[in-house]
């Protein structure tokens, strides 16, 4: 297998603090990688790294074996990126298929055009993967008034739409119903086994974590402390320490620390 | 309501139709006065109370023509837009036979254009540019006051006559405040080529930041001052000035400092010893203008301002060149108003053939206090005529017809 | 040195009553997030109530008495403002009020004409205090040394307020963050009513405190309002110690062009304001504005989609009746329409930008009065035809347009809003001074339409053509891919840039594109007039575009066009009667209040609820409430 996504030394200071600590770790193709950690670890810190949302103050992200490192959100998008927000970003004053078609647009290099009605253009395409995520009965609705999980099944469908090779999902799950979680990721899943795109994606529902990660990585105060398959990283006092003994805010952890 | 009208209108109508003749010989002719109501309250007022009472003197001496004169009023919001639009609708749908009226220069230039262009006559009471008998000017625009130039004029006339050298000037920073300086330059260096002019300050309208205008003039140290200022800021620069001693042992001249307009609200402030342009009303006794100023304040139980005397002088120019024309068409009443003569309120004038410009001068004297109120006095009334550039400069200035 | 002491100190001075006006705007804004306009009629009220309360009162008693209580009338003023214009509105859509504090200005205008008359007022000197001190050597008003005086202690007396008293923590809590508010138990809306007071009673104190070094006249609510914004801003909107610190700067600064280049006067403050911004994006001491961070956003605007059959059926028709209008209107009625249909295209500008873009420009009346202009400079000293100058027009505005947008688009929000005023007013400034080659306030006349064009019919035709082909374009865009980018852009910055689309170069665009036909406005607007003047440029005309766009409805695809032509209209009207200001000023409040989505945005609402088919349109307006 090969590597799709590699960091190497990854860092990145808000001031005083070190959201994110010399973090280095490889995504191999076809992979779904879960990287957990309590809150304020530094997650989506990372997330935004990897994506250009933020420059690193030192470290260096490769994509494919080239270097990406202090590019911008748009043109990681271009090199086959994808990735979906903790807290969904959407177009509010478009419906549900428009936000998709929006994306195809933007693939397509589109945007500029003036002649055409944009909401004819890659209709179906867009309901083809708001299918795919089971979102097509709800295609022609204001996406203001969908229910949280519903957006989020919307950005997943965004953030296919230009067939990545790399999924980066910030919480895909989060505001979701427990059997709604377990089938997104189940597409999840499926999407990696039959499109061969490698999933990064973060996740607070243990259940979800363990039940389809390939590995796991885990995350605390911005250091990488641990990686593994489901079983180790249950077995791993170091993770119990910061799950079960430290509890799961970044205050709680510093009391341990103490 | 709506059949009430209806039937008005079809009585009307009727009335037409049987007795045109007798119709026709009492309807008014109706003169269209645009001017800024709101936004110049101030100036506007008197000047329509001065119109109102030479309208009412006209009708009730039997009219024009044997028909009342009627004007209609509009206010056009200080915009040119605005007033043009105006215009048009006055002229094409209110039946008026000709425009009048603008304060602000910029309004009066909007209509000039406009009047030039569609042929209607605008006779302009009180915008002061000199470009609208001059660089813009076109046949069908008249104008009654005295310009900026010629007031200017009158008082580098003055100025050349003191033994001042060191000249400093201070205008508000847009076309008026700058003619009114080229002006004055123009004319005491024709008479005085030794005036030197050591300080230049150019005060935003309305927005003159008196203390340091006041200091960096201080600083020139000059002979003499030439003020354009007026209105609040006039006001400022006047306290500030006094309290800082700018004006001790210094000539000042006051571009219309001395009309009651900008002279009242100083009360007892008002500066004394500036050579000023104004209007004197209360020393004029005898004479048309002392007359003016008697049924003035019989009639309104108010004095007037230079604007009431400016208004009123308007409808006796138009009522002048409508009964010369002897006819309400267009190209009558413009061929009246070239070279008419109009026994005014301040005497004879004439609207000069070659610019349109009337002759009405102006009344220049010395600021003092009296009463607590600033007033002129040693004050002369100056001839416009004798304020004017040669005949050769002025058509030079004139775009070719 | 003597001098430049002088002149620190008469800066100082200055600085004094624009530091008051300043400061009360700016906790206004700060904690209503409202942009009030009117903040220069309060300061226009003080100095009026000031000196008529002076005149009643005498002695130094009379005489300072007289400024606290033309302060506390004032703040009284501001609470029935408050509460009867603003409180109504705090939830519609951002900036949404400040439609609302315009029509206090109009509204304030009259009334201020009524009681005290037009003459401009000299204010009363202060007893004891004529004449100079002199400090080394250099004489300096005596009440200008008071003033410099106290300002610092009122600026204390109100940091304070603001850092040890209850109402302050609750102003600084507020400012920072609404919600924050309603969790310690506060009753929000008469924190604001509180606040809403105290800026207007400092904008009061201000102007009763200027009355000794000026006095009170009807221009001083609009004289005012320019350099107390770019205090505001230059500060950061929400700081008093940014505004102090800003007022002295400005005021300072002032003093010294004023003196070593005096034809600057106009444009010194606007570049200083440039340049901080540049420097600082939110003001010295300002904080970054998140949009929507405060509440303020409203509801999400509704998904769009073109006209159906039946509405362009409708259009058409009223097109046609627009059309035949030489048929059975007379000539003024060809008039008057030219003008509405020009206004109408230059608002639907402004809308495209601001409706889909969410770019609120205050300084729209730059390309609208940049590209009559242009056309009218060309003819002027190029002789160029007119059909030439008129389509280079909007060209020429597109490319201010451009310039600015490059540099504003740095910033969001208010900011954003501000600097395009600025630039706004620079052009203006330029214009206004540069007579030589623009004619400054005398303007650019006999600029007419060619011959064949120059008839009111014919010019109705040309100009209808082009306003409803440009306001066609605007909506169509609206439905283009572009246009969804624009959108897209105004929605989500962070998933529409994470989705390949430049946000940046799209809203440039946008802007550009806006001012292109701000442009072929102006250029219509010209040749129908036959004059430019600066008014063109001006704030006011900027003001006018922006009104009538929230008026008709921000949210809607609509509401410019819409709103443009009903106040243009209602304006024709009102203007035939004395006091207009007054009932237009009230009609806009009046509009404002009920329907606080504007125009089309509120009939729409009622068509829901009460036109066919209202049941399923209940049902979608229940989703949207979970
Ligand atoms: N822009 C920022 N400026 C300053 N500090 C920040 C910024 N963004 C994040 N932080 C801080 O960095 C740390 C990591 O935050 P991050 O959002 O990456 O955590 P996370 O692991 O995603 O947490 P969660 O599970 O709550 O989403 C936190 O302490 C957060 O407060
Ligand atoms: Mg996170």
């Amino acid at each position: 297998m090969s590597v799709i996504l590699e960091t190497r030394g990854l860092t990145k200071n808000f001031g005083g603090l070190v959201a994110v600590d010399d973090v280095s770790f490889a995504l191999q193709k076809g992979e779904l990688l879960a990287l957990i950690g309590p809150n304020g670890a530094g997650k989506s810190t990372c997330f935004n790294m990897l994506m250009g949302q933020l420059p690193p103050t030192s470290g260096e992200v490769y994509l494919d074996g080239d270097r990406i490192t202090g590019l911008g959100p748009r043109q990681i998008w271009r090199l086959g990126v994808g990735r979906t927000f903790q807290i969904t970003a959407t177009y509010a004053s478009m419906t549900v298929v428009e936000n998709v078609q929006m994306a195809l647009l933007s693939h397509n290099g589109e945007i500029f055009r003036v002649l055409p009605f944009a909401h004819r253009m890659y209709r179906d395409q867009a309901l083809a993967l708001l299918d795919m995520v089971g979102m097509a009965a709800q295609a022609d609705r204001h996406c203001a008034v969908l229910a949280y999980g519903d957006l989020k099944r919307m950005e997943l469908a965004i953030a296919l739409a230009h067939e990545p090779k790399l999924l980066l999902m910030d919480e895909p799950t989060a505001g979701m119903a427990p059997r709604e979680r377990v089938a997104l990721m189940e597409l999840t899943a499926r999407i990696v086994a039959e499109q061969g795109v490698s999933v990064l994606f973060t996740e607070h529902d243990m259940d979800v974590v363990f039940g389809h990660a390939h590995r796991i990585m885990v995350l605390n105060r911005g250091a990488l402390i641990a990686e593994g398959n489901a079983a180790e990283i249950r077995a791993n006092p170091l993770v119990q320490e910061v799950y079960l003994g430290g509890g799961t805010v970044f205050g709680g952890a510093e009391t341990t620390d103490a | 309501m709506q059949r009430k009208t209806f039937i008005k209108g079809l009585i009307a109508a009727g009335a037409l139709a049987t007795l045109p003749l007798t119709a026709a010989a009492q309807d008014p002719i109706i003169i269209g006065e645009i001017n800024h109501y709101k936004r110049m309250a101030a100036f506007a007022e008197p000047y329509k109370m001065g119109m109102e009472l030479a309208i009412e003197e006209t009708n009730a001496a039997g009219g024009v023509m044997g028909r009342p004169l009627e004007f209609i009023f509009r206010d056009d919001q200080g915009e040119p837009g605005e007033a043009v639009k105006i215009a048009e609708e006055l002229m094409t749908r209110d039946g008026a036979v000709m425009l009048t009226g603008t304060i602000l220069s910029n309004v009066g230039l909007a209509i000039s254009s406009f009047a030039g262009e569609k042929g209607y006559v605008y006779l302009a009471s009180e915008p002061l540019a000199d470009s609208l008998v001059w660089a813009a000017g076109n046949p069908y625009t008249f104008r009654l006051r005295s310009s900026t130039f010629m007031q200017a004029a009158m008082l580098a006339e003055a100025a050349a006559k003191t033994n001042a050298t060191r000249f400093a000037t201070i205008a508000p920073n847009y076309a008026y405040g700058k003619d009114a300086v080229a002006a004055f330059k123009e004319n005491l260096l024709k008479l005085k080529p030794e005036a030197e002019f050591v300080a230049e300050q150019w005060p935003a309208l309305f927005k003159i930041d008196a203390g340091a205008e006041v200091q960096a003039l201080e600083r020139a140290k000059p002979d003499a001052i030439y003020n354009v200022t007026f209105g609040p800021d006039l006001a400022k620069f006047v306290r500030d000035g006094t309290d800082r001693g700018l004006f001790d042992g210094r000539d000042v001249y006051g571009l219309l400092s001395g009309e009651p307009e900008y002279l009242d609200p100083l009360g007892d402030e008002a500066p004394e010893g500036w050579t000023v342009t104004g209007f004197p009303w209360y020393d004029l006794e005898g004479g048309p203008d002392g007359e003016f100023v008697k049924t003035y304040q019989a009639r309104y139980d108010d004095y007037p301002r230079l604007g009431s005397i400016v208004g009123y002088m308007t409808v006796q120019s138009i009522v002048a060149a409508l009964e010369k024309a002897g006819s309400t068409e267009t190209e009558a009443i413009r061929a009246a108003f070239e070279g008419l003569e109009v026994d005014s309120a301040m005497g004879p004038i004439v609207f000069r053939e070659i610019d349109n410009q009337s002759t009405m001068g102006a009344y220049v004297g010395t600021t003092a206090l009296q009463d607590g109120k600033g007033v002129m006095v040693d004050w002369e009334y100056k001839d416009g005529a004798n304020y004017l550039p040669s005949d050769e400069e002025v058509r030079a200035l004139r775009p070719a017809q | 040195m003597e001098f430049f002491v002088a002149q620190i100190l008469t800066g100082l001075a200055n600085a004094s009553s624009l530091f008051l006006v300043a400061c009360g705007l700016s906790l206004i804004f700060g904690v209503t997030r409202i942009v009030n306009f009117a903040h220069g009629s309060l300061y226009m009220l003080g100095a009026y109530i000031g000196l008529t309360l002076m005149e009643a009162l005498p002695g130094h008693f009379g005489f300072w008495g007289s400024i606290l209580l033309a302060g506390i009338a004032v703040g009284l003023i501001g609470v029935v403002i408050e509460m009867l214009v603003l409180r109504p509105v705090y939830r519609a859509p951002e900036l949404f009020q400040l439609v609302a504090t315009f029509g206090v200005i109009l509204v304030i205008q009259d009334l201020a004409l009524l009681i005290w008359g037009p003459e401009d007022q000299l204010g009363p000197r202060a007893p004891g205090l004529r004449g100079v001190f002199r400090i080394m050597g250099e004489p300096i008003p005596k009440y200008d040394i008071v003033l410099l005086i106290i300002t610092p202690f009122i600026a204390l007396a109100l940091w304070w307020m603001m850092t040890r008293t209850r109402l302050g923590v609750l102003v600084r809590a507020a400012t920072q963050d609404r919600e924050m508010v309603g969790a310690l138990g506060v009753n929000q809306a008469w924190l604001f009513t509180g606040v809403f007071a105290l800026g207007s009673a400092l904008a009061g104190l201000g102007g009763a405190l200027q009355l000794p070094k000026g006095g009170a006249d009807l221009l001083m609510d609009f004289t005012i309002l320019t350099p107390v914004f770019v205090v505001v801003v230059i500060g950061g909107m929400g700081s008093l110690p940014g505004a102090y610190l800003a007022a002295i700067i400005i005021s300072v600064l002032n003093v010294f062009g004023v003196t070593y280049i005096p034809q600057s006067t106009l444009v010194l403050m606007f570049i200083v304001m440039i340049v901080v911004l540049m420097i600082r994006p939110y003001g010295l001491f300002g904080r970054e504005e998140v949009a929507g961070e405060h509440g303020q956003v409203g509801e999400p605007e509704e998904p769009i989609k073109p006209a159906s059959a039946k509405v362009r059926a409708i259009v058409a028709a009223g097109l046609a009746m627009l059309a035949l209008l030489p048929l059975y209107g007379g000539n003024f009625a060809l008039v008057l329409t030219t003008d509405i249909l020009i206004f109408c295209l230059f608002a639907a500008s402004l809308h495209f930008l601001l409706g889909l873009g969410g770019m609120v420009s205050f300084g729209h009346a730059a390309y609208y009065g940049g590209g009559a202009y242009v056309a009218a400079l060309l003819v002027t000293w190029t002789e160029t035809p007119m059909e030439l100058a008129f389509l280079l027009a909007p060209l020429g505005a597109g490319l201010i347009a451009i310039v600015v947008g490059w540099v504003c688009l740095r910033l969001t929000g208010v900011y954003f809003a501000m600097l395009t005023l600025a630039f706004a007013q620079l052009l203006w400034s330029l214009v206004w001074q540069w007579q030589e080659v623009t004619g400054g306030d005398d303007g650019q006349v006999n600029i007419w339409p060619a011959d064949w064009l120059n008839d009111n019919t014919v010019y109705f035709y040309f100009a209808l053509i082009f306003s409803v082909g440009g306001i066609l374009t605007l909506r169509h865009l609206a439905h283009s891919p572009f246009g969804y980018a624009l959108r897209a852009a105004r929605d989500s910055k962070r998933q529409a840039e994470a989705t390949g689309i430049d946000t940046r170069r799209v809203q440039l665009l946008a802007f550009t594109f806006a001012g292109f036909m701000g442009g072929l406005a102006g250029a219509l607007f010209v040749f129908s007039k036959g004059s430019v003047f600066p008014n063109e440029l001006e704030i006011v005309r900027s003001f006018d575009a922006l009104i009538v766009v929230f008026l008709g409805g921000v949210k809607t695809l609509a509401g410019g066009v819409v709103g443009a032509g009903f106040f243009k209209g209602v304006e024709d009207v009102l203007t035939r009667f004395e006091y207009w200001r007054l009932v237009m000023g009230l009609l806009i409040i009046f509009v404002v209040v009920v329907a606080p989505e504007g125009i089309v945005g509120s009939l729409r609402r009622a068509w829901r609820r009460f036109g066919p088919g209202h049941s399923q349109a209940d049902t979608a307006t229940e989703e949207r409430r979970t």
